[in-house]
């Protein structure tokens, strides 16, 4: 079997997904670290010093074109994925569609995906864009990010989508982290079990102490 | 036991063969035994029908006992209806009051053309089966039964998979019609067993590439499949059938 | 005049020697040879797999959407070889006795021992193909007992042996399919043999899909088409399972043996009502651990579980107390008939008894209470743990019976009542598996070989794959042995265009009497001519009747039927039409049987001979052959004589006593 029919098989892509999501899920475990180093309640030193770190050191750098790789590749795949899938009923669809055996939101990860994603245009707009093109792209002078925050999260609008952003994250990874492993090959009773108690807990977690930050802001749990 | 006789309205999809279009027709059955089957009450159904002078309503049965895997009905949006780890045909009336409205439609999928009314060509089935899911041994090659002991657990596992009865109601559930439950119940039944073991990384490899080549869809691990599998095939096959395939397409040439 | 084509020789040779001497067909000439499966059950799907594996081009038919959904895939409780597994005395000589005893001494002897002997290549062949059979902790197969042994020699896989030993020999098809060695025709009925020059060239068959008519050619015919019981309309037979391609082999000149050999299974799930389309068996497995009763006194109006155990009677370990509620189906059946017959039945039909586990619960919670070595154990606690230990051995038929009947097997007792099951009878077959038709075989249940009058538990399963595996390769090459001398014959040849037209005259005659009645309607009637006076008991005024009864229905069908729908598209009516108007003559074929065969053995219990406690009385002197109707006409049949000889075991009477 050559790689490419590897990759290219309905398991590949599977596994495809489930390879740049469990890298995405690392992701966030560090993007959600540095994040919480607002509530040293500081002033944003200690934030600012992580969020420097980040940007200005060569190797997070070097990683951050990885995390674009992986973070488009998910993308790219999953909606591929999601309309190859819809594509299979046929010409003719139900009249009356099966709810029952399994939850909406695994059955919506295309929808909560697409959320994610818009989210993720504003985000980056807000904070990575004008960054990085302060930094000319490369290793310059940074903005005040923590600084920016403030600004940002003033607006009502911008913390309500960061939320509902968050909350499609929550339920996206309430699905994706246990299929993640699944595709991966996880099908022992004990692992899987360890797999789903983890994911749900991760999955609440995370996003709530995202969605924290936007709310922290906007009524001034922090200063 | 209670003889209780009830009416029901029954939105049936009509199709003459592949080549047409469909549409719901509405039909009222009265005074249905609730001791009778879901098929013998469309039976009674057909029979009504052919002493109208109307043409009966074509659906996939034989055993009539749930295992043969053939009928095949989907019942108010749930694959063999709304009874759990069952088949159409073991379906009871007793499911259902009085002044019900059901609606019944075939399997739908792609890979699972409608060639008339509810009945629905699943030999795409039998073409993964052809892949690659068999033991390659001739008649007359075998040894002793028991000079191979097999562990118990494995045993039961690999049978828990091979209950599987070919239905097609893994996929008639699946958003994305995929057949990956009824896959990963095959590769996870030989896989268990030694005698599996020669063929393990052809078989995944080749059942996978031809599923795909019917047009099922690839499996998003929701679960649907299993809810309504009448003989409850564990989702963990499709896991097992992932680390089959992961090690097959990393060490093979 | 009939030829087994028995070999000479000593019984426990005569396979040995036959395989040493029978002609072979040479690898370059097989991949020349056609061969046509008709069915694709357990015989079929494994003589089909094996021929191909051997290289002969095989063509395999199955009107079901694919060769895996055969009956033979409800098969529950298992499979006997003589592996002696158990140490417990079993021998290829003890199955072959205990099957011809089974049989009440209708079987012929060299058939048997051959299944006997060939039983434990079939165990091997379908731990080989992956069957996962049932296993002790020690990794090594399990075993269970069945009716009518005192050994342990049942192989199983849960309650769903049959499908897991189809789907080996499927996969095993599958995996020819895919390899050209076989094509594989699903949803093709067979509607005719092609006759050419005295052999079978060949068929006719219908696509279920678009109803087109097909020419096969083909240089044998197998017919592994299994049983005809839905000829009674409620049966435990799918719905599909018809005598058509038996049949017409039949009217082709093919012999029908033993037809009126039909096995009652005593542990059916009893009719509900007049819409019951088929009636469901619950595995004889269950006879192991349940017990049978009825109340002892007339009129009991008093639920099961409120009668005590005084007042139940237990028949079945009254009448037989050495085996009890493991007697052989026939005596089951029967004495379960006896006692609804006398007014004990139960339920609110009265033609049931009840299958008690209550005691088998008890039994196995005391068991877990010493395994686990708990102490000061309550009766609650006791049951709950039993509860646990029979839902893991029978848990499918229990959920299986709560579905059917809405009552909870686990708190009250089943209810059950004898049923159609199998038919020992079929086509007439030499020691080669060949009719009396030069060039069509038949396998399994659709032949009449080895069963006798009447079939031991687990050993439908282990017929179908001995024909199918280990039998049909050998002999069959020594029919073809000489064919390849033939050319193939075009099918274009007039025999198949004569055959195709008489088909097809058949179907459009039955689409245009446009009657008032429905198919079912006339099967339904059949079934019950046939259930009440060629059923579990006969006797000659009955079936006298039963035969004029039958004709008139004919006649009736012939000119009053109904059959909704075109010919040129999917038309399971006219499908059907097909089948009943054959059962209908079969029907009368196996009450003239019946008639014809003054004494009681196995399945066939004619009233008028009996022992004065009510036990099969066979008629040795009269009856000892095998009655091989050969088709005369319109209701004419003539009767040939197969004498039984039995060199080595000494018929006596049964006595499971």
């Amino acid at each position: 079997m050559t790689w490419k029919e590897v990759f290219t098989s309905s398991v590949g892509k599977k596994l495809v997904m489930s390879f740049t999501g469990i890298f995405l899920i690392l992701f966030l475990i560090v993007h959600v670290g540095l994040n919480a180093c607002i509530w040293a309640n500081d002033g944003g030193t200690m934030f600012n010093a992580g969020a420097h770190f980040m940007g200005n050191n060569v190797v997070p750098r070097i990683l951050e074109i990885g995390l674009f790789a992986g973070l488009i590749l998910h993308i790219v795949q999953g909606l591929m994925l999601e309309l190859s899938n819809r594509s299979k009923r046929g010409s003719v669809g139900y009249a009356v569609s099966y709810s029952k055996g399994s939850k909406w939101y695994s059955r919506s990860m295309g929808l909560l995906g697409t959320i994610i994603l818009l989210f993720l245009i504003l985000h980056l707009y807000n904070f990575w864009l004008p960054n990085r093109a302060n930094q000319g792209f490369l290793l310059g002078e940074e903005i005040n990010l923590y600084a920016k925050m403030q600004d940002v999260f003033s607006n009502l609008w911008v913390v309500i989508i960061y939320v509902l952003g968050c909350i499609s994250l929550g339920y996206h990874l309430a699905h994706g982290f246990q299929s993640a492993f699944r595709t991966i090959g996880v099908h022992n009773k004990r692992y899987n079990a360890i797999f789903t108690t983890l994911g749900y807990g991760f999955s609440v977690i995370v996003p709530l102490a995202f969605a924290l930050m936007p709310l922290s802001f906007h009524f001034g749990w922090v200063n | 036991m209670e003889h209780k006789g009830i009416n029901l309205t029954l939105k049936v999809w009509r199709q003459q063969n592949t080549n047409t279009a469909g549409e719901f027709v509405t039909y009222q059955v009265k005074d249905i035994s609730q001791e009778m089957s879901f098929l013998e009450m469309f039976d009674v159904l057909n029979e009504q029908l052919i002493q109208e002078d109307k043409e009966p309503i074509a659906f996939d049965h034989d055993c009539r006992e749930g295992i043969c895997g053939m009928c095949s009905m989907y019942i108010d949006g749930k694959p063999h209806g709304p009874w759990q780890a069952n088949t159409t045909c073991q379906l009871h009336m007793r499911a259902f009051n009085d002044g019900d409205t059901i609606t019944v439609e075939p399997w739908r999928a792609q890979a699972f053309p409608v060639l008339k009314d509810l009945v629905v060509d699943r030999t795409s089935f039998d073409r993964i089966i052809q892949a690659g899911g068999y033991v390659s041994v001739n008649t007359g090659n075998a040894v002793d039964g028991n000079s191979l002991p097999i562990n118990k657990n494995d045993a039961d596992a690999s049978f828990a998979a091979a209950m599987c009865i070919g239905c097609g109601a893994c996929v008639a559930a699946c958003k994305n019609s995929s057949a990956m439950l009824f896959l990963s119940a095959k590769v996870s039944h030989l896989a268990l067993l030694p005698q599996g073991e020669p063929e393990r990384q052809s078989r995944v490899m080749n059942m996978v590439a031809q599923m795909d080549k019917e047009g099922f869809g690839a499996c998003t691990n929701t679960g649907a499949c299993e809810a309504t599998c009448p003989k409850e095939i564990s989702l963990s096959n499709i896991a097992r059938l992932n680390q089959e395939y992961l090690l097959a397409s990393l060490t093979s040439n | 005049m009939l030829n087994a084509k028995i070999p000479a020789g000593p019984l426990d040779d005569k396979w040995t020697d036959y395989k040493g001497h029978c002609k072979l067909v040479n690898p370059a000439n097989k991949r020349k040879l056609e061969v046509i499966v008709v069915g694709t059950g357990l015989a079929g799907a494994s003589a089909a797999a094996t021929l191909g594996e051997l290289g002969y081009k095989v063509k395999a038919f199955c009107f079901q959407d694919s060769p895996r959904r055969a009956h033979s895939i409800a098969a529950q409780g298992g499979i006997n070889a003589a592996k002696n597994y158990q140490n417990d005395g079993d021998s290829v000589f003890r199955l072959f006795y205990d099957t011809i005893k089974g049989g009440d001494y209708r079987a012929r002897e060299a058939n048997v021992h051959r299944l006997s002997e060939v039983s434990g290549n079939i165990i091997d062949q379908c731990v080989a193909q992956g069957v996962p059979f049932a296993r002790e902790y020690g990794g090594l197969l399990s075993n269970r007992s069945f009716g009518g042994t005192q050994v342990q020699r049942t192989f199983y896989a849960a309650g769903q042996t049959g499908q897991q030993l189809l789907i080996g020999a499927y996969q095993g098809l599958e995996r020819q399919v895919s390899l050209g060695n076989v094509k594989m025709y699903s949803r093709h009925e067979m509607l005719e043999i092609v006759m050419v020059d005295g052999k079978a060239q060949g068929i006719i068959a219908r696509d279920l899909i678009t109803g087109k008519l097909e020419r096969h050619f083909g240089n044998a015919v197998l017919l592994c088409t299994g049983g005809y019981g839905n000829v009674f309309y409620l049966s435990t037979n799918a719905m599909g399972s018809n005598v058509t391609a038996a049949w017409k082999a039949h009217k082709k000149g093919a012999a029908f043996a033993n037809p009126c050999f039909t096995q009652i299974h005593p542990t059916c799930i009893p009719v509900s009502g007049d819409h019951q389309s088929k009636l469901t068996l619950m595995s004889e497995s269950l006879r192991n651990d349940g017990r049978i009763w009825v109340p002892a006194k007339l009129g009991e109006t008093r639920k099961a579980t409120d009668i005590p155990e005084e007042e139940r009677d237990y028949y079945l370990e009254r009448r037989y107390p050495a085996f009890g509620n493991l007697v052989p189906r026939d005596v089951a059946s029967r004495a379960a008939k006896e006692r609804c017959d006398a007014g004990y039945g139960v339920g609110t039909s009265k033609q049931a008894v009840y299958l008690d586990y209550a005691a088998a619960i008890e039994r196995y919670g005391k068991i877990e209470v010493s395994k686990k070595g708990l102490e000061n154990v309550s009766k609650e606690e006791i049951i709950a743990l039993g509860k646990e230990v029979v839902k893991e051995k029978y848990g499918n038929l229990f959920d299986m019976y709560q579905k059917i009947t809405g009552e909870n097997p686990y708190e009250v007792p089943m209810r059950i009542y004898p049923a159609v099951h199998y038919t020992m009878g079929g086509l007439w077959v030499d020691y080669e598996l060949q009719t009396t038709l030069a060039g069509v075989y038949a396998l399994g249940e659709a032949n009449f070989s080895d069963h006798g009058a009447n079939r031991l538990g687990a050993s439908a399963l282990m017929q179908g794959l001995a024909d199918g595996y280990f039998v049909i390769p050998y002999t069959i090459g020594n029919y073809l042995a000489d064919e390849i001398y033939n050319k193939p014959i075009s099918t274009d040849h007039p025999a198949f265009v004569e055959a195709e037209k008489e088909v097809s005259d058949r179907i459009s005659t039955l689409k245009n009497i446009n009657g008032k009645q429905s198919v079912e309607s006339f099967h339904k009637r059949l079934g019950k001519i046939m259930w009440d006076k060629c059923g579990m008991a006969r006797n000659a005024q009955g079936l006298t009747e039963a035969i004029a009864e039958i004709q008139a229905l004919k006649k009736e069908f012939w000119s009053n039927v109904k059959v909704p729908g075109g010919i040129n598209e999917m038309n399971p009516e006219l499908d059907k039409a097909n089948r009943v108007a054959d059962f209908i003559e079969l029907g009368e074929l196996m009450c003239k049987d019946a008639l014809e065969r003054q004494e009681s053995c196995g399945g066939h219990f004619r009233e008028e001979y009996q022992t004065p406690e009510g036990e099969a009385l066979r008629d040795d002197a009269n009856f000892m052959y095998v009655a091989a109707w050969e088709y005369a006409g319109e209701s004419n049949w003539k009767l040939n004589k197969e004498p039984l000889v039995y060199d080595v075991i000494k018929p006596s009477q049964r006595n499971y006593k």
